[in-house]
């Protein structure tokens, strides 16, 4: 229903594919989200960069659930880096937490990925 | 494109206030009365993830001409009579302070043969979306998410669905002929909001998705926390409770 208002640009890092999101990330985003997702091609993880997210409502919410189905069909690790306090916390709330692992940094993520 | 560990975080707080606040257990502050308040204090939250059935999305949306209403005016209205506009049977007991961030309101659903009794805790509300988070033991593992926007002339109002059936037993119940009850509920339900805004005739379209065919057998044991079980027995119970009371009074 909405418009995509954020950008997702992948980058190859080992074995893993880092996505530096940028803007709101909201439903209208499904579309550019899962096509970077894609572009990431044949990688053991996907870690999402999010600081450079400005915002995210339910509806982005609902899009990593989705991201997260489609990872684990391809037997892939997602991780998140970069989420400010607030964010930290809709993922607690929402229990993303208990599959997406959050790290502070980057390299933590790739540590945690095994794709340093 | 390059980026470090340095960066910070550039989240800014402008919908904090949009967002309900950590909790690790929902608390139900006021039973309204007529209410039964089963299945939800110190239950938690439950996403896609915990539940145990297929995962679907499910999109219900009706079109409604914009001169007739905005989509802001469109959700204050939603938010604030949300349960008037659900079919007939079912209540919708709305916490004092209405539909916003954190609060939690006692569902009572009538399903065959009982009356089912459990909750939602309201995760996010802005003045164009407000979405319902489940808890343990409630039919569906997810959350629905309403929606109006603007789209050229109309005001296109939405209702998303992203759940998984809570444990086997909903899961078998959505099979035989729970996820056509669901649609109807739905339905329905944007059908009176449409006719609330003068369009009784509207129609309401449905786009269902599965996004994971898979069962997340793992999960079985959420069955503990069934709301269709408990209620059930809460009903069974009933006349032991009633003659329970009565020898109180009569002893007193």
């Amino acid at each position: 229903m909405a418009e995509a208002t954020a950008t997702f640009d992948v980058r190859r890092t080992g074995t893993a594919g880092v996505v530096d999101i940028r803007g709101d990330v909201t439903a209208g985003s499904e579309d550019v989200l899962m096509k970077a997702y894609e572009s990431a091609g044949d990688v053991t993880a996907v870690i999402l960069n999010f600081t450079g997210l400005s915002y995210m409502n339910s509806g982005g919410i609902g899009l990593l659930v989705t991201l997260l189905v489609r990872a684990r069909r391809r037997s892939q690790q997602l991780l998140a880096y970069g989420l400010s306090e607030h964010y930290s916390q809709i993922f607690e709330l929402t229990r993303l937490d208990e599959a997406i692992g959050i790290h502070d940094t980057e390299q933590d993520a790739l540590a945690a990925a095994g794709a340093a | 494109m390059t980026n470090s560990s340095n960066d910070k975080p550039a989240a800014a707080g402008r919908d904090e206030a949009n967002w309900a606040k950590m909790v690790s257990r929902l608390k139900v502050s006021q039973v309204p009365e007529g209410a039964m308040n089963l299945n939800v204090d110190g239950r938690q939250l439950t996403s896609p993830i915990q539940g145990f059935g297929k995962m679907w999305q499910k999109t219900y949306v009706v079109r409604l001409p914009s001169e007739r209403v905005a989509p802001t005016e469109l959700i204050a209205t939603w938010r604030k009579d949300f349960g008037d506009f659900w079919p007939p049977g079912n209540h919708f007991y709305a916490p004092l302070t209405g539909i916003e961030p954190g609060e939690v309101a006692l569902l009572n659903m009538k399903v065959p043969g009982m009356k089912l009794s459990t909750g939602v805790m309201v995760l996010y509300a802005d003045e164009e979306s407000f979405t319902l988070m489940t808890p343990q033991g409630h039919m569906f593992a997810g959350w629905i998410t309403f929606s109006a926007a603007q789209q050229d002339d109309a005001t296109v109002v939405q209702a998303q669905v992203l759940m998984r059936a809570s444990d086997p037993i909903f899961e078998l119940a959505l099979v035989m002929g729970g996820h056509r009850q669901e649609d109807q509920f739905w339905i329905q339900t944007l059908g009176n909001v449409a006719a609330h805004f003068g369009h009784p005739d509207a129609t309401v379209d449905t786009k269902v998705v599965c996004v994971d065919r898979k069962r997340q057998w793992s999960r079985w044991r959420n069955v503990w926390h069934s709301s269709a079980i408990r209620s059930a027995i809460y009903m069974a119970e009933a006349p032991i409770r009633g003659a329970r009371s009565l020898t109180h009074r009569t002893g007193a």
